[in-house]
């Protein structure tokens, strides 16, 4: 007995309805986020992960009154992502009901920001996201670049240097993307999660490219992943939570019976 | 019959997500729960049932309890034998001391010490032992109390913490109600009189979260069943 690994769906929403982008280009439409998160924690999702695309751009008070609606009718953690940038913002969306924030391009831009706000807030609810892409200038040695603005802009920063100054400045957990993967249903890049697993002390959610069940326990086996977030293979009901977790049960996961099994 | 509930509010985190959990559990009791979030004595000392949650660095928890005087009311509430639950970093704050932030006093109204994960690096695997402990646990039940009523033994309850009261620190180790696995045993839940204290989130804890929010609801503050 002992911590189950965690299977996460991710809800990306644009303008309050969820949707997922294929490499975040083409994008479809996967419902009512309440509903959405609401016949999750009913699966026996063990946490859920809403991620708002358009935050960056556009206004908050939407995904404000979104998160509310989510967090009086679902009672398993949720975390809440996309354009967290300033105390307030987290402060707003702790109120809202979120339980975590995830950071991306304001920890880059601001790494101080998630000292802050660890020291506000505790390290317990601060998630540092980290899209990362692999770069092929040096042959000899595997390395990963931090990217910002859902891929399209490139920091310079080493992905493993960069999550370990995250840690050290507060970060409580990392997401961590692949955006070589992400939308490509070919499974994590499970070289890039197991170098940041082993580079850090806190839990690792590893995402993008999940395309079928075998993708998750690879995750957390071969990529040492703490939790696994996925979204098109369930939004599209490819695969039930409970199908995920009988299957990585019997690859010996440890996992949480979802309520309607026991 | 009314039940008033006063979540204490020191300032320290996000008490939206019990005060929801709460009112959702009234709803399907179809109880009449009217809840108050607050520091102010008066209104604490008038609710029938008390929640004392907690979240963040116990040094900055333990500064904001003394500023507003958090634990005279508590003492108050103790010897007027209200229901307590203490939750989280609430009920870290209710040991004697805390080695975070480099050992901090802490309300010392049950005798235990909370110490670091970090100091028991190494799971059974031989593994490293991630930190905070985040997510889904088993909880073992050490003793019948009304508070784990209707809920099956070694349910899974919600965690996230870095700090923990091991095993050991509890004096005497009859009040530990629960127990969990991670890298070592330590304490889930401790139970003194009045007061049920959980380091897990039953307001995250979906089903088996939800039922002790119920029990608690229901709970009269003695530690026996209550006559049926």
């Amino acid at each position: 007995m002992g911590l189950a690994k965690r299977i996460i769906p991710c809800l990306d929403c644009e303008n309050g309805r969820v949707v997922k982008g294929v490499q975040f280009v083409d994008i479809r439409d996967a419902g009512d986020p309440v509903e959405v998160a609401r016949k999750y924690c009913e699966a026996g999702a063990d946490e859920i992960t809403f991620l708002d695309i358009t935050a960056s751009h556009l206004g908050r008070q939407t995904t404000i009154e979104t998160v509310k609606a989510i967090a009086s009718q679902v009672f398993i953690p949720l975390t809440v992502g996309g354009g967290i940038r300033t105390l307030l913002n987290i402060q707003d969306m702790l109120n809202a009901g979120a339980d975590k924030v995830a950071i991306n391009t304001a920890a880059v831009d601001n790494p101080d920001f998630v000292r802050e706000a660890a020291e506000r807030f505790g390290s317990q609810c601060i998630v540092v996201a980290v899209d990362a892409k692999r770069v092929d200038e040096d042959n000899d040695s595997l390395r990963w670049e931090v990217f910002t603005h859902g891929g399209r802009k490139r920091t310079g920063k080493d992905v493993i240097k960069w999550v370990r100054e995250m840690v050290d400045l507060g970060a409580g957990e990392i997401l961590l993307t692949s955006m070589d993967r992400d939308g490509t249903k070919i499974g994590f890049d499970l070289e890039l999660n197991c170098a940041v697993s082993r580079s850090v002390s806190v839990p690792i959610v590893a995402s993008g490219g999940v395309g079928n069940l075998q993708h998750l326990v690879d995750g957390i086996l071969i990529g040492e992943a703490d939790a696994v977030l996925a979204a098109s293979i369930f939004h599209f009901q490819e695969y039930s939570i409970q199908e995920a977790k009988t299957f990585m049960n019997k690859a010996g996961i440890e996992v949480r019976e979802s309520a309607s099994a026991e | 019959m009314l039940n008033k509930i006063a979540i204490i509010d020191y300032g320290m985190g996000n008490l939206h997500s019990v005060a929801k959990a709460l009112d959702h559990v009234g709803k399907q009791k179809e109880e009449k729960v009217e809840i108050f979030i607050t520091s102010n004595r008066r209104i604490i000392e008038d609710a029938d049932r008390i929640v004392f949650p907690g979240v963040g660095a116990i040094r900055d928890c333990m500064a904001a309890i003394n500023r507003l005087g958090i634990g005279p009311i508590i003492d108050d509430c103790i010897d007027a034998e209200k229901p307590i639950l203490a939750i989280c970093v609430g009920m870290q704050a209710l040991m004697t001391t805390s080695d975070e932030n480099g050992g901090v006093d802490c309300l010392d109204i049950i005798s235990g010490r909370v110490e670091n994960f970090a100091n028991r690096s190494l799971d059974d695997q031989g593994k490293r032992l991630k930190v905070p402990h985040m997510g889904w646990n088993e909880v073992s039940f050490d003793a019948g109390h009304p508070l784990w009523a209707n809920i099956k033994n070694l349910s899974r309850f919600y965690f996230v913490h870095s700090y923990y009261v091991p095993i050991v620190a509890i004096n005497p180790t009859s009040q530990i109600a629960g127990r969990t696995q991670y890298g070592e045993s330590f304490v889930a839940a401790v139970a003194k009189k009045n007061i049920f204290a959980t380091q897990f989130h039953p307001e995250k804890s979906q089903s088996a979260g939800l039922l002790m929010l119920k029990n608690f609801l229901e709970w009269n503050g003695t530690e026996g069943y209550p006559e049926p």
